[in-house]
C-alpha cells in the first residue's frame, strides 16, 4: 500500500478479492501505520544510547593489559578506586532521601487551590534551571569561610572559627539539595494532585484528623510515587560529577565515582578503565533502583481516584 | 447499640457566599431526630453546598448550626461524627471493603472484638459478606454505593449525609437502592439528609422536602404538601406542573380565582399575592381529564401522541395555539379534536412575577 486507501475503496477490494484488507488484517494483529511514527525516536534512541552503551560494555572487556575482566578486578582491589562507590553512595543516598522527604510536607499543603500557588511553584522551581555552575558559585559566597552565613554567626558569636561548608562534603550536598529538590518537589505535586481529594473529606467525616488522614488514605497511595521520586532523585545525586569538584574536595571526601570514571579516560587515557568504572557506576544505580522497585511492588499501585 | 439520639438539629439562618456570589442565603431549617430529610433543586441551587456546610467541609459564612444545645458549626468534619455518602462514593481504593467499612470505627477506637462483630453486622445489613475481602475497583457500581453506605452509618453516627448517592448509577440500579436506602431508614432510624436533583427519589424517600433555588429555601413541607400544594410557580414547574398557562386575571375570590385567555376560562386555587393582572396557571399533565363532562372544560387538538404503556402523553394544541400536554388511557391520535377538562382544586394560579424562562428550565 503506497497510497492512504479510503474507506470506500478498501471495502470495495475487500469485497472483490473476498477476505478482509490488508489494513484490517494487520489492525486484528495490533499494528496500525501510526505506529511508524515512532520510527524516528527508536533510531534516535539506538544510535545514541544503545550504541554508545554497547561500545562502552565491549570496551570495558578490553583492557590494554590483562584478561577481559582485569579492569574491574583492578576496581575492586584498589580501594582509591573501590572506595569511591561508598562515597558517592554516602552523598547520593541522603541527598536524594532529603529531597523527597522535604517535598512532602511542601507539595501536601500545596496540593490544593489558593491564591497564589502559581508564583509559589515557581519560585520553588527556578533552581532547576540554575546551572549547577551558578549554584556552586553562590555556594561559595553565601557559605565559604568570608560568605554571609560565616559573618552573621561570627557578628553574633555564635562561632569563633568560620564554619567549613564547602570544599568538603556538605557543599556537595548542599548544591545537590539546591537542584535536585525542585525536581523532587514537581514530581510529588503531581503525583499528589492526583489524589482524589474527597478521599481525605471522606475519612475526616469518618472522625480521622489530618494526622490519620495522611497515615492511613494519603500516604499509602503516594508511596508507590515516592518510590518512582526517590529512584529519579538517587540517580542524579548518584552521577554527580561538577559541583564534586567546583564546591567539593575531589582529591578527598568527594572523590564521586563520576570522578574516578573521568579520571581514568581523560587524564590517563584509559578508555577501557573508564568505560568500566562507568558500567560499575551504572549496575549500582540499578541495583539500587531495584531494590527500591522491589519494595514498591509490594505497595497498592491501583487507581487514586475516588471510585476506584 | 450505642445511643447517638438527639432530638433535633437545626440549622439557624446558615449561608454561604463564594466571594460575590451568594451559594445558599439563610437557610432555617429544625429536623427532629430520625426524619429524613431531601434537600432538591437543580444544579446550582445551594444544596450541595448546603450539605457541605453541614459536613464541615465548608465553613459558614452566616448563621449557625445546632445539635439539641450544642453548637457544632465551628468543628471540623472529624470532631462532627456524622457519616457522608460522596457522589463518586470516595471509597480508598488500596483498602478491602472489610477495611473501607472499619475505618469510622478504626478512628474511634472501637475495640478489635466489637469493630469485627459491627462491621459484620452491617455487611450483612447492605448484602456485602461475600466481598468483604475485595478491592473497591473489583466491585460493581452498585456494590461501591453499597460501600460507601455501609461505610457512613456503621458508627451509628447522629446524621447521615448523602450527596446524590444515586446519580451515577443506572436506571434500574437505582430504584433498588431507593427502596434500600429507604430500608435502611426504617431499620435504623438515623436522621438523614439526601441530596438530589430528582424529585421522584426526594419524593419516594423524604419525610420531608426542602426545595432550594439560586441559594434560596423555596418551600419545605412533606411530600404531599410540597407535590400537592406547591408553593410557588418555581416548585410547581420542578413538581412536574408541565403546564404553565400565562393568563389574564379575571376575579379573585377568596381562595378561587379565575383567568380566562388563550381561549380558554379557567377556575382554580388562588396562591400567593394574585394582584397583578397577569397569573400563571399551573396544570399537571395526569390531572387532566378526556371526554369528560367536568368543570374547566377546553376544546383541544392533538398534534404529538407519545406512547408511555398504559397511558399516551398528548401534546394539543389550545384554541390561542399554547401547547397543552396531558396523560391520558385513551387512544388519540395526532389531529383529533378532543374536549378535556381539569378539577377546580388541580388548577393552581400563581403571580406571574417570575420570569417564564427560569420555571420552563427546570420544568
Amino acid at each position: 500500500m503506497t497510497v492512504a486507501a479510503t474507506p470506500e475503496a478498501t471495502a470495495a477490494i475487500a469485497a472483490r478479492t473476498g477476505r478482509p484488507s490488508l489494513r484490517h488484517r494487520l489492525a486484528e494483529r495490533g499494528i496500525d501505520r501510526v505506529l511508524l511514527l515512532l520510527v524516528p525516536g527508536v533510531l534516535f534512541l539506538v544510535l545514541l544510547f544503545v550504541y554508545p552503551f554497547l561500545y562502552g560494555l565491549q570496551l570495558s572487556f578490553a583492557p590494554e593489559q590483562g584478561g577481559p575482566l582485569s579492569n574491574y578486578q583492578t576496581f575492586f582491589s584498589d580501594p582509591y578506586l573501590r572506595d569511591t562507590i561508598a562515597t558517592t553512595m554516602w552523598i547520593g543516598l541522603p541527598a536524594a532521601l532529603i529531597n523527597v522527604l522535604a517535598s512532602v510536607p511542601i507539595a501536601y499543603q500545596m496540593r490544593g487551590r489558593f491564591r497564589g500557588k502559581r508564583t509559589l511553584t515557581t519560585l520553588l522551581v527556578v533552581p532547576i534551571t540554575l546551572g549547577t555552575v551558578l549554584t556552586a558559585e553562590g555556594l561559595i559566597q553565601y557559605v565559604g569561610p568570608s560568605g554571609w552565613v560565616n559573618k552573621f554567626l561570627r557578628d553574633f558569636g555564635l562561632v569563633d572559627q568560620p564554619l567549613i561548608l564547602i570544599h568538603n562534603y556538605w557543599g556537595v550536598f548542599f548544591s545537590l539539595v539546591i537542584t535536585g529538590f525542585p525536581f523532587a518537589f514537581l514530581l510529588v505535586l503531581s503525583y499528589l494532585s492526583g489524589i482524589d481529594p474527597t478521599l481525605e473529606q471522606a475519612a475526616a467525616s469518618m472522625g480521622a484528623g489530618w494526622r490519620q488522614r495522611f497515615r492511613y488514605v494519603t500516604l499509602p497511595l503516594l508511596a508507590p510515587g515516592l518510590a518512582i521520586t526517590f529512584c529519579l532523585s538517587f540517580v542524579l545525586a548518584f552521577s554527580v560529577f561538577p559541583s564534586a569538584n567546583l564546591v567539593g574536595d575531589p582529591s578527598g571526601s568527594t572523590r564521586v565515582i563520576a570522578i574516578a570514571a573521568f579520571h581514568a579516560a581523560f587524564e590517563q587515557y584509559d578508555y577501557s578503565m573508564g568505560s568500566a568504572i562507568a558500567m560499575i557506576m551504572g549496575a549500582v544505580m540499578l541495583a539500587v533502583i531495584a531494590l527500591v522497585l522491589g519494595w514498591r511492588s509490594t505497595l497498592y499501585r491501583g487507581a487514586t481516584g475516588g471510585k476506584g | 447499640m450505642q445511643d447517638q439520639r438527639f432530638s433535633e438539629l437545626r440549622l439557624a439562618g446558615i449561608g454561604r457566599t463564594f466571594g460575590a456570589q451568594a451559594a445558599l442565603r439563610d437557610l432555617s431549617l429544625t429536623i427532629r431526630g430520625g426524619e429524613f430529610i431531601a434537600l432538591l433543586g437543580p444544579s446550582g441551587c445551594g444544596k450541595s453546598t448546603a450539605l457541605n456546610c453541614l459536613a464541615g467541609l465548608l465553613p459558614l459564612t452566616t448563621g449557625s448550626i445546632w445539635l439539641d444545645d450544642r453548637r457544632i458549626d465551628g468543628l471540623p468534619p472529624e470532631r462532627r461524627g456524622f457519616g457522608m455518602v460522596f457522589q463518586n462514593y470516595a471509597l480508598f481504593p488500596h483498602m478491602t471493603v472489610r477495611d473501607n467499612i472499619a475505618f469510622g470505627l478504626k478512628m474511634r477506637k472501637v475495640p478489635k472484638s466489637e469493630l469485627l462483630r459491627r462491621v459484620d453486622d452491617v455487611m450483612r445489613l447492605v448484602r456485602l459478606e461475600d466481598h468483604a475481602g475485595k478491592l473497591p475497583p473489583q466491585l460493581s457500581g452498585g456494590q461501591q454505593q453499597r460501600v460507601a453506605i455501609a461505610r457512613a452509618i456503621v458508627y451509628e453516627p447522629p446524621v447521615v449525609l448523602m450527596d446524590e448517592p444515586l446519580s451515577n448509577l443506572d436506571a434500574q440500579l437505582r430504584l433498588a437502592m431507593r427502596t434500600e436506602i429507604r430500608r435502611l431508614h426504617q431499620t435504623l432510624h438515623l436522621t438523614t439528609i439526601y441530596v438530589t436533583h430528582d424529585q421522584v427519589e426526594a419524593l419516594s424517600m423524604a419525610d420531608r422536602l426542602v426545595v432550594l433555588r439560586e441559594g434560596i429555601v423555596q418551600q419545605v413541607g412533606t411530600p404531599d404538601e410540597v407535590y400537592g400544594d406547591p408553593a410557588n410557580r418555581y416548585v410547581a414547574g420542578f413538581m412536574g406542573y408541565r403546564n404553565m398557562l400565562e393568563l389574564d386575571v379575571a376575579r379573585v375570590t377568596g381562595t378561587e380565582a379565575v383567568v380566562t385567555g388563550q381561549g380558554v376560562r379557567f377556575t382554580g386555587r388562588a396562591f400567593g399575592q394574585l394582584e397583578t393582572t397577569r397569573a400563571v396557571a399551573a396544570i399537571r399533565p395526569e390531572d387532566i381529564v378526556v371526554e369528560a363532562a367536568g368543570p374547566n372544560q377546553v376544546q383541544v387538538i392533538a398534534e404529538v401522541v407519545e406512547y408511555h404503556g398504559h397511558e399516551m402523553l398528548v401534546e394539543a394544541r389550545l384554541p390561542g395555539g399554547d401547547p397543552l400536554f396531558f396523560r391520558t388511557e385513551k387512544r388519540l391520535a395526532p389531529g383529533d379534536a378532543t374536549t378535556v377538562s381539569v378539577p377546580t382544586d388541580r388548577v393552581l394560579v400563581y403571580p406571574a412575577d417570575t420570569p417564564a424562562a427560569l420555571v420552563e428550565e427546570v420544568a
